[in-house]
């Protein structure tokens, strides 16, 4: 799929999603700028992991459109421009740490998978551990080597479910340089946030969503810590 | 609702027609004596499971491409309405088996295809009690039910060329080959009430799985408040 | 990228797993060893009897076995949700069933070439003479029996009571394989042994049928 460079951003039109009796969007209408770095904030169950899932692809909207670029997503494998951070680590506790990048990076036809996965293990601090299985790696290290996961492909937007889950002060350190670094490279940034202030500190925006609903966004004129509730949030 | 009450009026005496038609007006069968007559219950019921089954693999078909929940509404109707009849066949069988070929069972393709039959179904019925989600139900049996018929004919030539190698009970005369007139009229007949039978059955299950669909979009609407 | 190069790099995955735990091999053929042990005890196991109830056993023991391996096949994926990343990485979702086949299909073929020499013995079949047919025999019905089953799978994977779920699906769809598999299997261990090319056709339509549909529905499978 070709995104066209100048225009990635995130588009949500009219989006709803149900589980049964369960609404955990309704009609929600969203539209992130390319480069922009958001911030969903919100209670649990407000419907940010459904937001992000449904804009990986990985869920079928019951109605209503998600498009990542100007390209609408339909399904998990055609949105292979966008990086994907879920809740769970999506990464095997049976393979090292480099196997499990290598595995994806190889399926993702990134160029020479395995140098790819070295830096990568560097960049996150953890090359010593490459060829150690997941299963022993601490929650903190799991964490860093998913988001590693999700950086392979160089991804234009990345979707981040709760990016500081599990991080020591130095984790929160390295994904915040992280985030930094790739807004400046005018990559698209959509995270749902509980309460890591710092990694806070980098978002250019804020929105808030409550009962599947947008209930605040700093970009109608609200102020970004507003909208966060910071100190709540 | 007249026309509802109409078409309950007219099914019942359509089948006490029936009735009549195989005890009193088709004729004794030859060998079998009166055993024959339970095949004017077990032939038909095989025809009209066979009629559901292809609804509902309509049905699953239709939901996978187009996920409107009517056609899951259907697929469940289809289903569970059909296998009452599946049911009939394998206890009549049976019932007509004994005294005519001496056992309750025997091996036989058909008898035995429908006992597979029945099992993919009750298999089918027991996956969507299994899983809570409505989407998810509907989708991932939706799926099973396509995987179930399509297994049908290859269970069908597996057992028939299966039991032609074994001996078998020959059946005198058995029905089908050179029917006496009267005899076809009743079954043609009760084959007919059965079909109808069966639409009048869906019709109604497949308002009760609307009318559950609407509680919970009610039940959901006033939660949302 | 293409699917047979997606389907390669994750049977390499599944293989590799295996290796390192060989979790999946060993139960299972442990589990076949002790259905035909056990099998003994209902019948006399001379040389005449086990020509008639060897094959289906066999077969049965084989079905029992595969319905218990192919379990993990969809809830080891669903452990820290990979098949989610699966999903996202590759183009199509087929070459996730592919690859599971695939290694289900071998997993199970080299089980049972472990313990065909041990039924021999036990049983007093030959089975030297017909080796290269019976081997061909296994793969096909191992195949149909891996189709459905990681169709199955990935459908019970997402159900309550799920251990019991699925052998309830997976078993009533296998009778063709079931019946086929054990008569052209009972035939290569008679008296005079032939390949029968009608079973092993059955077995290939089988087969056939239902990789078209899963190579057709294959993809909702995995939706969530």
């Amino acid at each position: 799929m070709t995104l066209g460079d100048s225009a990635v951003g995130l588009r949500c039109s009219q989006l709803e999603k149900r589980f049964g009796n369960l609404v955990a969007l309704r009609r929600v209408d969203l539209e992130i700028a390319p480069g922009e770095t958001v911030v969903l904030a919100g209670h649990n169950g407000a419907g940010k992991s459904t937001l992000l899932r449904l804009a990986a692809g990985l869920t079928r909207p019951t109605s209503g459109r998600v498009f990542i670029g100007t390209a609408e997503v339909r399904e998990p494998g055609s949105a292979r421009a966008v990086g994907f951070l879920a809740h769970q680590t999506m990464l095997y506790d049976e393979l090292t740490a480099k196997e499990n990048l290598v595995l994806f990076a190889k399926l993702l036809g990134v160029p020479e998978p395995v140098r790819r996965a070295e830096n990568l293990l560097a960049e996150a601090g953890l090359g010593e551990r490459g060829d150690s299985l997941v299963r022993t790696f601490s929650r903190g290290m799991r964490q860093r080597l998913a988001l590693a996961r999700a950086l392979l492909s160089r991804p234009r937007v990345l979707l981040l479910d709760e990016p500081g889950t599990g991080l020591d002060a130095g984790g929160l350190a390295w994904v915040a340089g992280t985030l930094h670094e790739l807004h400046r490279d005018g990559v698209t940034t959509v995270m749902s946030l509980h309460s890591q202030p710092e990694l806070a500190a980098v978002a250019t925006r804020a929105v808030r969503l409550q009962a599947g609903k947008v209930a605040a966004d700093s970009a109608a004129g609200q102020a970004l810590d507003a909208v966060l509730g910071m100190g709540a949030c | 609702m007249g026309k509802r009450i109409a078409g309950v009026v007219v099914l019942f005496l359509l089948l006490a027609l029936t009735t009549y038609l195989a005890f009193y007006y088709a004729p004794v069968e030859r060998t079998m004596g009166v055993i024959q007559k339970i095949f004017y219950l077990h032939l038909p019921s095989a025809f009209t499971a066979f009629i559901a089954m292809g609804i509902c693999f309509t049905a699953n078909l239709l939901y996978v491409f187009r996920r409107a929940p009517k056609w899951d509404w259907l697929g469940v109707s289809a289903a569970e309405v059909g296998l009452p009849f599946i049911t009939v066949v394998l206890i009549t069988g049976p019932i007509w088996a004994h005294p005519v070929w001496g056992v309750w069972w025997t091996w036989d393709a058909r008898l035995t295809l429908t006992l597979v039959l029945w099992l993919l179904y009750v298999a089918y019925l027991l996956l969507r009690s299994m899983i809570e989600e409505p989407d998810r139900r509907a989708l991932l049996s939706a799926l099973f039910g396509i995987f179930a018929f399509l297994d049908v004919p290859l269970v069908y030539f597996s057992i028939r060329w299966f039991r032609t190698q074994h001996p078998q009970p020959v059946i005198l005369g058995g029905p089908g080959s050179g029917l006496e007139p009267r005899m076809r009229v009743a079954y043609l007949l009760v084959w007919a009430a059965f079909t109808g039978l069966l639409i009048l059955l869906l019709r109604s299950r497949y308002r009760l799985e609307a009318m559950r669909a609407d509680v919970e979009t009610l039940r959901r609407e006033v939660e949302g408040r | 990228m293409g699917l047979a190069r997606a389907t390669g790099i994750l049977l390499g995955k599944e293989l590799r797993t295996e290796l390192r735990s060989r979790e999946l091999v060993t139960t299972t053929a442990v589990f076949v060893l002790l259905v035909i042990a056990l099998f003994s005890f209902t019948f006399d196991p001379s040389s005449a009897e086990s020509r008639r109830f060897g094959p289906g056993l066999l077969w049965l023991a084989f079905l029992f076995a595969a319905s218990l391996m192919l379990q993990t096949c969809f809830l080891r994926e669903q452990a820290n949700d990979t098949l989610s990343g699966l999903r996202l990485c590759v183009g199509d979702p087929f070459a996730i069933f592919l690859a599971k086949l695939a290694a289900n299909a071998l997993f199970l073929l080299l089980t049972e070439l472990l313990l065909l020499p041990v039924f021999s013995v036990l049983y007093n079949v030959p089975i030297l003479r017909v080796w290269p047919s019976l081997v061909l025999v296994l793969l096909v019905g191992d195949v149909g029996i891996c189709l459905t089953g990681t169709g199955m799978a990935a459908i019970s994977a997402q159900a309550r009571m799920r251990e019991l779920l699925l052998p309830l699906l997976l078993l009533p769809l296998l009778t063709p394989v079931l019946i086929a598999s054990t008569e052209a299997t009972a035939a290569l261990l008679s008296e005079n042994p032939v390949l029968r090319w009608d079973w092993l056709g059955i077995l290939l339509a089988f087969d056939g049928v239902f990789l078209t549909v899963l190579w057709l529905f294959g993809e909702y499978l995995l939706e969530e």
